[in-house]
């Protein structure tokens, strides 16, 4: 199979599974993140894919061949990949270009090839006028751009990056997150991504695995992550969400005071019971009147608290004789006073049954 | 992380067993072999000898057998017994001096407005590169009780014929050590100042505690950590010094432990006796460190670990100038009067006439360079060891350091604490252990160079490995990580990466060594032959014959050598190399 293929891989530390039954395949070229919270394996994953951690189960394999596996695993710089640090690990004691030059001069090419591919890359991410610097005498950011060159100027057959961001302030941030997207865009590596920004995964990414305890719960486009969350830890990691529990019958599903047709439902939904669903709060709406509509559920009730966003506003919306409570997103416009009467619209196509 | 370079077949399946036992040839690897050699290079250096002094001190040294009469005859006489208490007398007295030195020094350096701070500075590191038995020479120039030149110009001035001060004396003994060994506390407790950041004592100001205040309640508890580690080190420097009490303790009467070592040393030789007369020194040093650790373990004392914030300066208005008065004083005593008496007295044709341009003369030079059977050759020998010992010293630890800290090997902790146990034994024993050990057949490496370098290794070998593990640890893993995925090897990355960044510090801990190693005393004392002495030894042998101003005339060379070579180091490393260490 081409591309990189992790089968079953496992990872245990002591009486720990830092990563567990995790299997994921990447298409050549394509740009994955791996998304979760801190201690969720996701480093580990990536360490054992660079080959500085061996899996205690499982393989990784790339285009057919095998780099890892319990009995033995080929040693990282056999593997042909690059990596960006966490903490960029740009050596000090190196100008911009040797850093830029040391892994093609590692692959003994004729030093004017080196040359050609080291100013060619540093003028991709800017930094051709700093190449003589050294690092100490450089910004965060541009550290960052010299640990991006140092990485792709080799060509990897997959580029690894750990949190690469996370040491930089907000703005840089949200600069070098298009960055990364723009350099994988050009040069089309395929690249292992890690973060627990979920930001940061949705704008770099084709798709996202989401990890949780050392387990895959997840793997998905941005947007169908976000709008078809399959478990209750993806629908409350990626964004914010409403759980509501309600029982499901032959036709209709019953929540605390209304119920909802299945047929309305975005989903196919088999066996009757309990269920849980997830509504996102930009699925509602608010009004101050009912709005009769098909296919749109009204609830009226009252508007609880209220926040001020900026790009939204952020309501607490609590039907009528209900225990419920609705987050709901309204644009700047929609201005409600709390205590105020209301008319809550849910578009059912948006009503999302999670796994619990 | 380890990741093991073994061939994987590519016709892997996916029910293959989850868990796979490593075989045995795969983990015999070449890294276990590095373990084993350097645990046995450690064995060697360390175990050994200190195994065969503890062993000996049981030995009839007739049948070989097992005894105890060894220990009788070291605790059985009064006089033992008395050197054992005045030891521990002295070793407290000189204690409350280094801190009464160091403390108020260190303060004044780092956290006051006091003028002349960097000259201070400068002359407490010239504490730090005059050995104390030049110190103790420059002292009794100065404070002989018939000719040093204090009492005479006492005695042209009153008409009186009593000495004014009197060197060889437990007040001498204690004053001599003390400004050999206070340089310690400065360096300890000036870091610790420098740690504290200043938010800590604006916490306190702002709740309303005046400077006084602050000072009692927040700054000195901060510091305390570190006056009381100065304190124990100083203690245990003075207890195993050998130079000063061999100058000035039998003149004054006042025996010590290190000086009845050298009785048991002299003939007839009574290696096991020594041996068992040594053990108080081993055993008090374990204890005094190993209440150090407890000490310090029972507060968190983050504060002093991180990185010193803004530091405020106390403005002292017209108290500055006492402050330096004061400073001025200390580094008089300590540096700036003996090294002019000595210097002086290096020049002149006989010290005891005092200063006239026709008493000076080149001759004391040309004698020790040229005329001496000696000490040209222990010229060579004492930089020769300190090289030899300082690089063999920083190599040994960067390797051990290195497997440490990136846990390249199970059992590595085992390394490193084998490599900083020398710490606990005081130069003298550890000589003792190295002949017990090495010095006799079928070794027999009485009398060699050879025997005096692996003993100067093992003694500075904490130092080396203090210097290089803080090295190693300051090098992010992913430093080497980053060489590995590019394409490189694990030497590879030692080579471009982790070398680079190391040279300054390994440097600064090549110096650290070469210094008091090219001085050393109470190692080479019992380990020195015929043909092997060294600058230390010879020294002490002119201060027998009375030859004090060729003495000066040698230790003046000795100074001027280890100096050009810090000087050196400093104009590479930055002056503040030595200063700034932990």
């Amino acid at each position: 199979m081409d591309g990189l293929v992790l089968r079953k891989l496992g990872r245990r530390f002591g009486a720990v599974d830092a990563v567990l039954d995790f299997d994921l395949h990447i298409k050549p070229g394509e740009f994955v993140s791996l998304l979760g919270p801190s201690g969720c394996g996701k480093t580990t994953t990536l360490r054992m894919i660079a080959g500085f951690i061996d899996p205690t189960s499982g393989s990784i394999e790339l285009d057919g061949k095998i780099l890892s596996a319990p009995s033995g695993a080929v040693p990282p710089e056999k593997r042909g990949m690059s990596m960006i640090f966490q903490s960029y690990a740009i050596w000090p004691n190196m100008t911009v270009s040797q850093n830029v030059a040391f892994g093609l001069n590692l692959r003994k090419l004729p030093s004017d090839e080196v040359k050609k591919r080291v100013g060619a890359v540093l003028e991709t991410v800017r930094m051709s006028h700093l190449a003589d610097r050294y690092p100490a005498e450089l910004s965060g950011g541009q550290q960052q751009r010299v640990a991006l060159a140092r990485a792709v100027v080799i060509r990897p057959a997959v580029l690894l990056l750990d949190e690469p961001l996370s040491n930089l302030d907000a703005n840089l941030r949200e600069e070098m997150r298009f960055e990364i997207k723009r350099m994988h865009d050009e040069f089309k590596i395929t690249s292992v991504y890690v973060t627990h920004d979920q930001g940061e995964a949705m704008v770099t990414s084709d798709r996202i695995a989401v990890m949780n305890n050392g387990r895959l719960e997840q793997i998905d486009t941005p947007y169908a992550l976000y709008s078809r969350p399959k478990t209750r830890f993806v629908a409350s990691f990626i964004g914010r969400t409403n759980f509501l529990s309600g029982n499901c019958g032959n036709h209709m599903i019953d929540f605390a005071g209304f119920s909802v047709p299945l047929a309305m439902i975005g989903e196919e939904v088999t066996g009757g019971g309990p269920i849980t669903v997830s509504i996102r709060p930009q699925a509602m709406k608010l009004s101050a009147t009912e709005v009769s509509r098909d296919k749109v559920i009204n609830l009226q009730g009252s508007v609880q608290q209220s926040a001020f966003l900026g790009e939204t506003w952020d309501y607490v919306f609590q039907p009528k004789d209900s225990g419920l409570q609705f987050r709901v997103a309204a644009p700047p416009a929609d201005v409600f006073q709390v205590g105020a009467p209301a008319w809550l619209q849910i578009d059912p196509a948006q009503i999302v049954p999670i796994a619990d | 992380m380890t990741s093991v370079s073994h061939p994987v077949s590519t016709t892997w399946s996916q029910d293959q067993p989850a868990k796979v036992r490593v075989p045995w040839h795969q983990r015999l690897q070449p890294a276990n072999l590095l373990w084993l050699f350097l645990a046995g290079i450690l064995v060697v250096l360390i175990m050994a000898p200190m195994w065969t002094l503890v062993v000996s001190s049981f030995t009839d040294a007739k049948t070989g057998g097992w005894t105890l009469h060894n220990y009788v005859e070291a605790y059985g006489k009064e006089r033992h017994i008395t050197a054992l208490t005045n030891t521990l007398k002295m070793g407290a007295v000189v204690v409350a001096l280094k801190l009464a030195f160091g403390v108020p020094l260190a303060w004044a350096c780092t956290r006051t407005d006091m003028p002349g701070r960097n000259f201070v500075r400068y002359s407490v590191f010239g504490a730090f590169i005059m050995p104390p038995y030049l110190a103790g020479v420059g002292w009794i120039l100065l404070a002989g009780p018939n000719t040093g030149w204090i009492n005479r110009v006492w005695h042209s001035l009153s008409g009186s014929t009593e000495p004014l001060v009197n060197i060889f004396s437990f007040g001498g003994l204690v004053l001599v050590t003390a400004i050999g060994g206070f340089f310690l506390v400065f360096v300890l407790v000036s870091s610790a100042f420098e740690m504290i950041n200043s938010e800590m004592e604006d916490a306190a100001n702002i709740l309303g505690a005046g400077p006084f205040k602050t000072a009692m309640k927040v700054t000195f508890p901060l510091v305390m950590p570190a006056i009381i580690g100065s304190a124990l080190l100083s203690f245990l420097g003075a207890i195993a010094l050998y130079g000063v009490p061999a100058l000035i303790s039998i003149p004054a009467r006042y025996p010590v432990v290190v000086i009845q070592l050298t009785e048991f040393f002299s003939f007839p030789l009574r290696i096991q006796v020594a041996a068992a007369y040594s053990i108080p020194l081993l055993l008090i040093t374990a204890a005094m460190l190993g209440l150090q650790k407890l000490i310090l373990r029972r507060k968190g004392y983050v504060s002093v670990s991180g990185k010193g914030g803004e530091r405020r300066i106390v403005k002292l208005g017209r108290w500055r100038w006492v402050l330096f008065a004061y400073c001025f004083c200390v580094v008089a005593l300590s540096v700036l009067m003996p090294l002019f008496v000595l210097l002086l007295a290096a020049f002149s044709d006989s010290w005891t006439t005092g200063f006239s341009f026709s008493n000076l003369t080149l001759s004391n030079f040309h004698y020790v360079l040229f005329e001496h059977s000696s000490s040209q050759k222990a010229l060579v020998g004492s930089i020769g060891l300190g090289i030899v010992a300082a690089t063999v010293a920083i190599t040994l630890a960067l390797f051990i350091a290195y497997i440490v800290q990136r846990r390249l090997i199970p059992f590595s902790g085992l390394l490193a604490f084998l490599a900083v146990s020398p710490y606990v034994v005081p130069g003298i024993v550890l000589a003792i252990g190295f002949y017990a050990a090495y010095a006799l057949p079928p070794i027999a490496l009485y009398g060699t160079y050879t025997i005096m370098a692996l003993a100067f290794v093992t003694r500075f070998l904490p130092i080396a490995f203090t210097t290089s593990s803080a090295g190693v640890r300051s090098i992010h893993p992913e430093m080497e990580e980053a060489v590995r995925i590019l394409g490189g090897g694990r030497v590879t990355a030692l080579r471009h990466v982790v070398g680079p960044l190391l040279k300054r510090t390994l440097a600064g801990g090549w110096l650290l060594i070469f210094v008091p190693a090219a001085q050393e005393l109470s190692t080479a004392i019992f380990l020195v032959g015929p043909t092997t002495r060294v600058v230390s030894v010879v020294l002490l042998d002119l201060s027998e014959e009375g030859e004090l101003e060729k003495l000066a005339a040698l230790g003046s060379l000795l100074l001027i050598i280890i100096v050009a070579v810090v000087a050196l180091g400093m104009r590479y490393l930055g002056r503040d190399f030595m200063l700034r260490r932990s």
